[in-house]
C-alpha cells in the first residue's frame, strides 16, 4: 500500500496544549495521511506525548483545530476511539490478570463478543511471538514482552490508526528489531502508523514522512531521505580530539566543510565529501586523536535545526 | 433522557458531565472486574456472612437480654430488633465504602482507568461501574447479613424483605460517596481519614440508641448519612411506612448522585488533563 497518495486521516492546524501557563504544543501543522507511517521526532519534553494524546481523544485541545477521520474530538471522542489503537508511553496492562486476559478484556472494552476476543487474542500473541505466555501473568514478562502485549492489545479492535509513543524506548536493540519487525508488517496490512520517538534510526527505518518537534513546535517536515538532503550536506566528518580541547581545535578547522558544529566530546564537519575534508584538516595540521566519516542522519538535521543533540 | 431531547439541550445537560451522559458501558467496568476477582469470590462472600454472623451473634447474647425494649413509631421491640437492621445498614456502607478505596490504585498505580479511557469507554463509564461494582458487594454482604438476621429471628415478618432493595440503595449511595471520597486521596496516609470520619457516624446515627435520646440535637442525625440507612432499615423491618421513609430514601439517592457527578468530574480532571 502506497501511502503517499491517501487521503487525510489526521490534520491539525494551529493545535496548542497549554498546561497553566506552559505551553507544550506551540501551535503545530501536520497532516497525516491514510496507509502511511508518520514520525514525531523529538527529544524528551519536545510535546510529542501531549500530541499524540490530544490525537486519541483523551487530552482535550486548548486551541487550533485537530481533526481524526474528520471528527472532532471535543465533540466525538468515543467514535474516534473507538477506530484508535493507542501504544502509550507507558506500558498500562492490567496486573491483576493473564497476558491473554489482557487483550480479552480490552476487546470487551470495544464491544467485541467475547468468543471473538477470545480468538483474537490468540492470533494477536502469535503475531508477537507471544502465544506461549498467554496464561502468565504480566508482572513478570521482560520490558520488550510487555511492549509486544500492549502493541497485541492495540490491535485488539481492528484499528484504523496505530498511535505508538516512543515504542521501543529502553528496549535492548534485539527486541527493538522484533518490532520494528511487526510494525512494518501492520503497515504492509495498511494500518496508519503514528509513531514518536526520539531515536533517529528509528524515524529512519519507519517513517515514511515526519515532521521534527523540539519545545512544542516543528521545526521541519518530509521524508527521512528529504530532510537529510534538505537540511545537511552528504557526509559527516567527526573529530576528537583530545579532552577538552574541541573549542580550541575548532578556529583551526573552521571552514574545512560547509559548515561545523562543535559539541563537548567532538567537532562535526559537514561536507559533501567527508574524505576530501579529512586530508583539508591534515594539511592544516590539525591532529585529532580520532576521525571519521559518516553519512548524515536525522540526528545531524536535529541538531543543524535546534543547535541541540536528540539523546542527552 | 434521549426521547426528551428534541434539538433542545436537556435541563439536566449543565448538571451531568457529557462523560456520564456518554456513558454507555459501564457493564464493561464491572465485566473487568469479576475477571480479576471470579477466582476468590467464594472467599470474599463466606468472609462477609462470618462478619455479621458474629456481630449479631454477640448482640443478641449480650446487650439482648440486658437491654429493655424501645420504642420505633409508636411499637415496643426488644433491643435486639431495634439493633439489627442498623447494623445491617452499617455492614452495606461498609461493603461498599471498602470496596470504593481500590478506586485510589485503580486511578494511580494500576493504570486501570488509564486504558479504558483510551477506548471508547468514559469517565462516566469508569464511575458508573465502580459504584455498580461496590454496590454488588455491599448488596452481597447485605444479603448474608439478611440471611444470618432472618435464622436468628431477628426479622419481624415478611417485610424483611424490603431490607435487601433498600440495603442496596444504602450500598449505592455508600459507593457513590466512597468513590468520590477516593478521588480525593493523595496517597496512601490519607487513607488513615476514612475509618476516623467513619467510625463516629457509626456510633452517632441513631444506630445504638433510639432518635430521642439525642434530645434537642435529634436534627443533627439528618447530617449524617448512615442516619437515613439506619431509619429506612429499622422502619420497613417492622413494616411502618412513616412519611420520613420517603426523605431518607430521597436523601440516599441523591447522595450517590452528587457523589457520582462530582466523581465523574474527578477522573476527568486528573486522567484527562
Ligand atoms: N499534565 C501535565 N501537566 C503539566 N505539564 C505537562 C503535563 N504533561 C506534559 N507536560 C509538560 O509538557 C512538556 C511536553 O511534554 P510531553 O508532551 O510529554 O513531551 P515528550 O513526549 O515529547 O517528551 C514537558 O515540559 C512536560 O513537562
Ligand atoms: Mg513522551
Amino acid at each position: 500500500m502506497s501511502g503517499s497518495e491517501g487521503t487525510a486521516v489526521i490534520t491539525a492546524k494551529a493545535l496548542t496544549k497549554r498546561f497553566g501557563d506552559f505551553e507544550a504544543v506551540k501551535g503545530t501543522d501536520f497532516e497525516v495521511r491514510a496507509g502511511e507511517a508518520f514520525g514525531f521526532l523529538g527529544p524528551n519534553g519536545a510535546g510529542k506525548s501531549s500530541t499524540m494524546r490530544m490525537i486519541g481523544a483523551v487530552s482535550p485541545v486548548t486551541s487550533g483545530e485537530l481533526r481524526i477521520f474528520g471528527l472532532d474530538p471535543a465533540d466525538d471522542g468515543r467514535k474516534i476511539r473507538a477506530r484508535l489503537g493507542v501504544v502509550p508511553q507507558q506500558d498500562e496492562l492490567d496486573e491483576f490478570l493473564t497476558v491473554k486476559d489482557n487483550l480479552v478484556i480490552y476487546g470487551r472494552y470495544f464491544d467485541i463478543p467475547l468468543k471473538a476476543c477470545r480468538e483474537k487474542a490468540m492470533e494477536l500473541l502469535e503475531f508477537v511471538q507471544l502465544a506461549d505466555r498467554a496464561d502468565s501473568k504480566v508482572q513478570p514478562l521482560s520490558g520488550g514482552m510487555k511492549r509486544r502485549v500492549t502493541i497485541a492489545r492495540s490491535l485488539m479492535s481492528d484499528p484504523e490508526i496505530l498511535l505508538l509513543d516512543e515504542p521501543t524506548t529502553g528496549l535492548d536493540p534485539q527486541a527493538r528489531h522484533v518490532l520494528w519487525d511487526r510494525l512494518y508488517r501492520l503497515k504492509q496490512q495498511g494500518v496508519t502508523l503514528v509513531l514518536t520517538t526520539h531515536y533517529m534510526d528509528e524515524a529512519e527505518q519507519l517513517c515514511d514522512r515526519l515532521v521534527v518537534m523540539d519545545q512544542g513546535e516543528i521545526a521541519a517536515e518530509g521524508s527521512p531521505a528529504e530532510l537529510i538532503r534538505t537540511h545537511s550536506p552528504r557526509e559527516v566528518l567527526e573529530l576528537r580530539f583530545p579532552a577538552g580541547t574541541n573549542a580550541e581545535h575548532a578556529p583551526k578547522v573552521e571552514g574545512v566543510g560547509a559548515r561545523q558544529e562543535v559539541l563537548p566530546d567532538r567537532i562535526l564537519i559537514y561536507a559533501d565529501d567527508g574524505e576530501a575534508a579529512l586530508s583539508e584538516v591534515h594539511r592544516r595540521q590539525a591532529v585529532p586523536e580520532s576521525a571519521l566519516v559518516r553519512r548524515s542522519t536525522l540526528e545531524d538535521v536535529f541538531l543543524r535545526l535546534t543547535g541541540r543533540t536528540l539523546v542527552e | 433522557m434521549e426521547l426528551l431531547n428534541n434539538h433542545r439541550p436537556p435541563i439536566t445537560a449543565g448538571l451531568i458531565p457529557p462523560s456520564l451522559r456518554d456513558a454507555r458501558r459501564p457493564h464493561r467496568v464491572l465485566e473487568r472486574h469479576w475477571f480479576v476477582s471470579r477466582s476468590g469470590f467464594f472467599w470474599i462472600l463466606l468472609g462477609g456472612f462470618f462478619e455479621p454472623f458474629f456481630y449479631l451473634v454477640s448482640t443478641q447474647l449480650g446487650f439482648g437480654s440486658l437491654i429493655d425494649d424501645v420504642e420505633v413509631g409508636g411499637e415496643l421491640v426488644s433491643y435486639v430488633h431495634f439493633v439489627a437492621p442498623a447494623l445491617l445498614a452499617a455492614s452495606a456502607m461498609n461493603g461498599a465504602m471498602y470496596e470504593t478505596m481500590n478506586v485510589f490504585f485503580r486511578m494511580t498505580f494500576d493504570k486501570t482507568y488509564s486504558s479504558m479511557l483510551a477506548t471508547p469507554m468514559t469517565a462516566g463509564d469508569v464511575v458508573l461501574g465502580d459504584v455498580f461494582w461496590a454496590t454488588i458487594r455491599g448488596g452481597l454482604y447485605s444479603a448474608a447479613f439478611l440471611v444470618v438476621m432472618a435464622v436468628l429471628g431477628m426479622t419481624s415478618s415478611w417485610w424483611g424483605l424490603l431490607l435487601l432493595p433498600a440495603s442496596l440503595l444504602v450500598s449505592f449511595a455508600f459507593a457513590g460517596v466512597g468513590m468520590a471520597i477516593a478521588t480525593f486521596i493523595r496517597s496512601i496516609e490519607d487513607f488513615e481519614y476514612v475509618p476516623t470520619a467513619m467510625l463516629p457516624m457509626f456510633l452517632f446515627s441513631a444506630t445504638f440508641f433510639p432518635a430521642s435520646s439525642y434530645g434537642r440535637f435529634e436534627w443533627v442525625l439528618n447530617f449524617s448519612p448512615l442516619y437515613h440507612g439506619v431509619a429506612l432499615l429499622r422502619a420497613l423491618n417492622l413494616g411502618q411506612f412513616p412519611p420520613s421513609i420517603f426523605t431518607h430514601v430521597v436523601v440516599l439517592f441523591a447522595l450517590a448522585g452528587l457523589s457520582i457527578v462530582l466523581s465523574a468530574h474527578r477522573i476527568e480532571r486528573a486522567l484527562l488533563g
